[in-house]
């Protein structure tokens, strides 16, 4: 199986593993040959991750992390006197939603696929944390440009961080580095968001991707293509990822570009949601906004946690379910009790529950864009209560289903 | 065998035809990363041209104004000074000013304008390491001390010692390896100098 | 599976709608209709601006040499009919008034415009400029429709004229729903009207002074990305030949 390489590549493998990686896990990997449309938005997240870095690289050669300066060192500095700045600018903050976008839509591949399900487990856990620590970079980089989004939106959700009883006061402070959020607070979520975290996000990334080649990919019908290989031990349904899937992911690449470069050059701010309004203002710790709200992608778990009523004056049972919300996915493939893994193949009424799944959540996400009303705080309850169901009933609802037969071989549906 | 041939052919032509626009499509994406290196509006505005006023500018005397952040030394020699600076060529390391930097207007003896010949216009930054060479115009000088008895006026670096004439035109064997570097620069009267624009003359 | 996700996506888009219209409050706004690819209507605007709105507010990220290039102006016209302060041509336009006079005159700080049509947007600023209306409760002698108890006074009333609110009961409560003029101003309505769109239109530029390039920039850019796609698609394509 092993062949020799000659010339320049023969003396580089003769010190490092390059021709051996290169086919394990590119010319030689073996995905299904049944991917389709859900299966672009792995490959579209590393392309935006890399479009992240780079915007943001040279965004921190012109931007300045001290309270008096940072917001005239976007508007004033990077918008308008640094050649080109504008466009970096655009590319991070579309960057940033875009991120958002692909990676629910990536999770939601996971979901109806079964992508989490054994021996997947890890590679969904390793997601998760990344889903993490992409929560925890949108959230310090929003705060960079010290507008009044920036200010109020870290305020509150440090706030949040004080409801936890005992410690809450003391850890909120930690947090600032100070008694309000000020230069302590903005410098290290700076260092944090363009070193610590992204460094974090790169290591996760590696580890999904090596969790993932090791027990191969899963596909939309849910068959483990391994189990039928031919006689030379390539599995009947694999194509070498390289050089199908390479072609393909470029075109999907490039039709994600057309839609990012439609954002980035004709609607940047996204009617206030990519690029809000109010923080065209400079951040005034005296005057708070009209409205005050996460940025979109928050919002969803933002309404989980307005849903949950105080308790005793305290606003910490609604901190315990937005993280509930979240921890609840790491769970996952273990409240799943069904065997099967496609959507395709289980019961009619699964695919019911996995829709109003997707409606719940994208309500909530809507509600938290707006001022909580008694109408919409009793829907956001009901949503709320059907997210957690959803996932806290598997174990008893997962084992009622009546599964369709699932194929041996891949379809090409 | 000749299906494959041209099945082969056209595979390489899609692929040479997709790199060559990707790669296009590379360089074009660069060129704003790239282009935002460029000083910016801010470093612009604040490198603009400055106006120096000379009237008050006596022969002999030298007064000094900031432009891009260095030192910009302006000097009127008085006429003894102007025959020395014809004469004193076998003492300088490049006395035709062909390997230093200044406007061809600026490329003579006297290193100014003809039509305002005593007054000289030069970056106050030694082309050793960078530092401001002290106008030294005679011996009653407290730099004057390792300078001859025949000083006949000049610039002395205290860093390392390099030694200029009055028109900044380094001594042979010197630390400092080029004549002093000349800005563009125009009079926009006889007595108001706008250093950093000479309106395209050089 | 896909009727099933069309079907969904048709719901939650009506059910935002609905959601997101029931949350309308405030007074309604005008269009403001400004084009900023109109030079001659930004070069009017800009005039308007310097002349009215840098006595008190500043633009501060706003360069003079920049108008000049993106107007079509030259740099003695900048000069002149902008630059009030006498600074340089590279300078930003800071206001005429010191912040602290203005706070003691005015009770705050008249905020920076470079960014207000962008944090305000340009509906809301046009519904201002032409909102006042006589309140001689208020110090200034005048009230907004759409920015209650404003601290700015209405420098335009000689021009417009004075004008009153009109009110409309609605549930026991007085709203107003509009303003008409009393008293004629020097200039015609359709004339002031114009004026203000042009300072808006100019407030819109300044708010973003790349917008015009970046939407031609991105015609190429679409194009460009158009004939990218076709290569690589037919290049997709010749390989999944291959594939049974």
């Amino acid at each position: 199986m092993e062949q020799k390489t000659n010339g320049l590549m023969g003396w580089i493998d003769a010190r490092y593993p390059a021709t051996k990686t290169w086919e394990k896990h590119l010319s030689k990997y073996y995905a299904p040959k049944n991917f389709n449309f859900w299966y672009f938005f792995g490959s579209l997240a590393f392309m935006v991750l890399v479009i992240q870095i780079l915007s943001g690289v040279f965004l921190a050669m012109f931007y300045k992390p001290d309270t008096a300066l940072a917001f005239q060192s976007v508007e004033m500095g990077i918008m308008r006197d640094v050649e080109w700045g504008w466009l970096i600018r655009y590319f991070h903050s579309t960057g940033a939603s875009a991120f958002f976008i692909v990676v629910y839509l990536h999770m939601f591949r996971a979901l109806i696929y079964g992508s989490y399900k054994k021996p997947r487990e890890l590679i969904w856990i390793f997601g998760v944390l990344i889903f993490l620590a992409l929560m925890a970079e949108g959230f310090m980089g929003y705060l960079l440009p010290w507008g009044q989004m920036s200010f109020w939106g870290a305020q509150v959700i440090i706030n949040l961080v004080s409801a936890i009883p005992f410690v809450g006061e003391d850890l909120g402070i930690w947090v600032r580095g100070d008694f309000v959020i000020g230069d302590a607070t903005l410098n290290r979520f700076f260092s944090l968001h363009i070193v610590a975290i992204p460094l974090i996000l790169i290591g996760l990334i590696f580890a999904h991707i090596v969790a993932l080649h090791e027990v191969g990919s899963n596909n939309p019908d849910g068959v483990e293509i391994k189990k039928n290989k031919d006689e030379n031990g390539i599995p009947l349904d694999g194509i070498a990822f390289h050089p199908y899937y390479s072609v393909k992911d470029i075109v999907g690449v490039i039709v994600f570009l057309m839609l990012f470069a439609s954002v980035v050059f004709f609607a940047p701010e996204m009617f206030g949601y990519f690029l809000e309004h109010a923080n065209f203002e400079p951040a005034n710790p005296l005057k708070t906004p009209e409205h005050i709200a996460p940025v979109w992608y928050f919002t969803p778990f933002y309404s989980v946690l307005r849903a949950v009523p105080s308790i005793a004056g305290s606003a910490f049972p609604g901190v315990i379910a937005m993280g509930a919300a979240i921890v609840v996915l790491f769970f996952l493939p273990w409240l799943d009790r069904n065997p099967v893994k496609s959507i395709r193949y289980r019961a009619s009424w699964y695919k019911i529950l996995v829709g109003l799944f997707v409606v719940a959540f994208i309500i909530l996400g809507v509600l938290g864009t707006l001022a909580p009303t008694e109408g919409r705080t009793l829907l956001a309850r009901i949503c709320t209560f059907y997210y957690f169901a959803f996932f806290l009933l598997m174990p008893i609802y997962t084992k009622m289903e009546v599964n369709k037969p699932v194929p041996e071989r891949v379809t090409m549906k | 065998m000749s299906a494959d041939a041209v099945n082969n052919s056209k595979r390489r032509l899609l692929v040479a035809a997709t790199s060559v626009v990707g790669a296009v499509g590379a360089g074009f994406v660069a060129v704003p990363f790239i282009k935002s290196w460029k000083p910016s509006a801010k470093a612009l505005a604040a490198g603009a041209p400055v106006i120096a006023d000379i009237s008050k500018l006596e022969e002999g005397q030298m007064i000094t104004v900031e432009w891009r952040g260095k030192p910009v030394y302006i000097l009127k020699r008085t006429a003894e000074n102007l025959k020395v600076l014809d004469s004193d060529l076998d003492l300088l390391a490049d006395a035709a000013s062909d390997g230093s930097k200044q406007p061809e207007y600026c490329k003579n003896n006297a290193r100014s304008y003809d039509e305002h010949k005593a007054v000289c216009v030069m970056e106050g930054v030694c082309t050793h390491l960078g530092c401001a060479p002290k106008y030294v115009p005679d011996l009653n000088n407290p730099f004057a001390g390792s300078l001859g008895g025949d000083w006949k006026g000049g610039f002395f670096c205290p860093c390392h010692g390099s030694i200029y004439d009055l028109s900044g035109r380094v001594r042979q064997s010197m630390p400092a390896p080029k004549n002093l570097p000349i800005p563009p620069y125009m009079f926009k009267s006889d007595t108001v100098i706008l250093i950093g624009q000479d309106g395209g003359k050089a | 599976m896909k009727k099933i996700i069309l079907t969904l996506l048709c719901s939650i888009a009506m059910i935002n709608t609905g959601l997101v219209m029931a949350n309308s409050g405030g007074y309604p706004t005008s269009p403001a209709n400004v084009n900023v690819d109109d030079m001659d209507s930004l070069k009017r605007g800009a005039k308007v601006f310097s002349e009215y709105c840098l006595s008190c507010h500043s633009a501060k990220y706003v360069r003079f040499n920049r108008v000049a290039t993106d107007l079509g102006m030259t740099e003695s016209e900048t000069m002149s009919d902008l630059n009030n302060l006498g600074v340089k041509f590279g300078s930003t336009m800071t206001a005429v008034m010191t912040t602290e006079y203005a706070k003691e005159s005015f009770g705050a700080a008249p905020p920076d415009l470079s960014l207000v049509a962008r944090s305000r947007g340009v509906d809301w600023l046009y519904t201002y400029l032409t909102g006042f209306y006589a309140d001689s409760s208020r110090t200034t002698g005048h009230n907004n429709v759409i920015f209650k108890d404003v601290g700015m006074p209405n420098i335009f009333w000689k021009q417009e004229g004075v004008k009153k609110a009109i009110y409309e009961e609605h549930e026991g409560e007085k709203h107003i729903v509009g303003v008409e003029v009393v008293e004629k101003g020097t200039m015609a309505p359709e004339e002031f009207d114009t004026m203000i769109r042009d300072l808006v239109a100019f407030l819109a530029y300044i708010g973003e002074p790349n917008q015009s390039y970046r939407k031609s920039l991105g015609i190429y850019v679409l194009i460009f990305l158009f004939i990218f796609f076709g290569v690589a698609y037919a290049m997709k394509k010749d390989y999944w030949k291959d594939v049974h």
